[in-house]
């Protein structure tokens, strides 16, 4: 965990602790915040508020074998193991969709180095890797809805500042940017968007039902 | 919606006592005040009631497998509980596991000074008055927000809480966490 210059704002924050955030953006704040120890404290501030709701609430009568079956449960299950630091550039959230660090991403290229990698995509967000080569600019884009830039590796500057490892960069509906990668290392970025403009094509792939955890 | 009487420092050494000992009667405890409220909880967040009973066993079962992972210098049991209840139901709901940031390494050698936990403690008590003190129409907003009632445009015009002191409390705890790790 180094210095965050820019951390998640508030709201996404709180979207996430309450639970109403899609699942790309989840994973990109949960990404963001195993790197920011800032983006750490303010999220579990709002789960704190959490945690003040769910002791407040009247009691709900349970079932009469509750506690005998929890504990049937726990018979058979190990305790959690305690996690180890992690190493790479993929913290956990991202390491585990992806099945392992960098060198296991499926890199497509987009043209001009440029590659991408898609992690997850459904109705309502798409979450992908974006490596840009080092020195090089991505086409300038706008975008409806909010895009999420995460940079893992490397750094770039936009219109908005210098972003390098941990830090999240939040562009709303109608920003026009142009980020460029800094000279000497590729910069690897997790971008979240919103499902609203650009990736409605994907819908029909998601008609699928999925099924387990 | 608070007792005049704050319960907390209980349940931290009932936590304790499952994570160093399995104490079962610990357990049960925890289990008798937390369980009814996390049903409650599902159940506002749209579960039926066998659903809600199901999954909260779940959760009840995944507090006595974590026990051990819980910091006392961070969250108050209750945060603790409900962090987990949120997960598993949002889990439910969309059947597919949610990405979780990744876990500090929190072991007994990062045992945090009891002081710590008692001003995190103190604080989020504090934090329940002020939410309490809140006018009741904001105050259901929150417990909106919570359940899953709100879109994400309305969390963000309902940010605004008083989080301060908690906020800097839990920093310092991370903080420690982190110079204990290098």
């Amino acid at each position: 965990m180094t210095d965050i210059h820019h951390t998640a704002p508030d709201d996404l924050l709180m979207g996430y602790a309450t639970g109403a955030l899609p699942q790309a953006f989840d994973l990109v704040i949960a990404t963001h915040v195993s790197l920011s120890l800032d983006a750490r404290a303010r999220l579990e501030s709002f789960e704190a508020i959490g945690g003040v709701v769910l002791e407040g609430l009247d009691s709900t009568p349970v079932a009469e074998d509750s506690l005998e079956r929890t504990f049937a449960m726990i018979e058979n299950a190990a305790r959690d193991d305690i996690p180890a630091p992690s190493f790479g550039t993929f913290p956990t959230p991202l390491r585990t969709l992806v099945g392992g660090d960098e060198s296991a991403v499926r890199w497509r290229s987009l043209g001009g180095g440029v590659k991408q990698c898609v992690v997850h995509s459904d109705a309502h967000g798409t979450a992908r890797l974006l490596l840009i080569p080092a020195g090089r600019a991505m086409p300038s884009h706008s975008h409806n809805g909010t895009e999420m830039t995460l940079v893992l590796k490397g750094a770039f500057r936009d219109e908005g500042g210098r972003f390098a490892r941990g830090d999240l960069e939040v562009a709303d509906t109608e920003v026009d940017h142009q980020p460029i990668a800094e000279p000497g290392e590729d910069c690897i970025c997790l971008v979240a968007t919103d499902a609203r403009l650009k990736f409605r094509g994907l819908l029909p792939r998601l008609a699928q039902p999925f099924f387990g955890i | 919606m608070t007792t005049s009487q704050n319960p907390e420092p209980q349940w931290v050494s009932q936590m304790a006592a499952v994570a160093q000992d399995q104490d079962r009667s610990a357990f049960a405890e925890l289990f008798r005040y937390f369980a009814p409220r996390v049903k409650a909880f599902l159940i506002k967040s749209g579960a039926d009631r066998s659903l809600a009973e199901e999954c909260m066993q779940d959760v009840m079962a995944t507090v006595w497998r974590k026990a051990h992972l819980y910091d006392p210098s961070r969250a108050s049991v209750a945060t603790w509980i409900f962090t987990i209840a949120r997960n598993r139901k949002i889990d439910l709901l969309r059947r597919y596991a949610r990405p979780e940031p990744e876990d500090l390494p929190w072991g007994p050698e990062q045992a945090p000074a009891p002081a710590d936990v008692i001003a995190l403690q103190q604080d989020s008590a504090r934090l329940a008055d002020a939410l309490d003190k809140l006018p009741a129409k904001q105050r259901e907003l929150i417990q909106q927000a919570y359940f899953g009632d709100l879109t994400h445009s309305e969390i963000a015009a309902a940010t605004g809480l008083p989080l301060g002191t908690i906020k800097s409390r839990i920093r310092l705890a991370l903080e420690r966490l982190r110079h204990s790790m290098t």
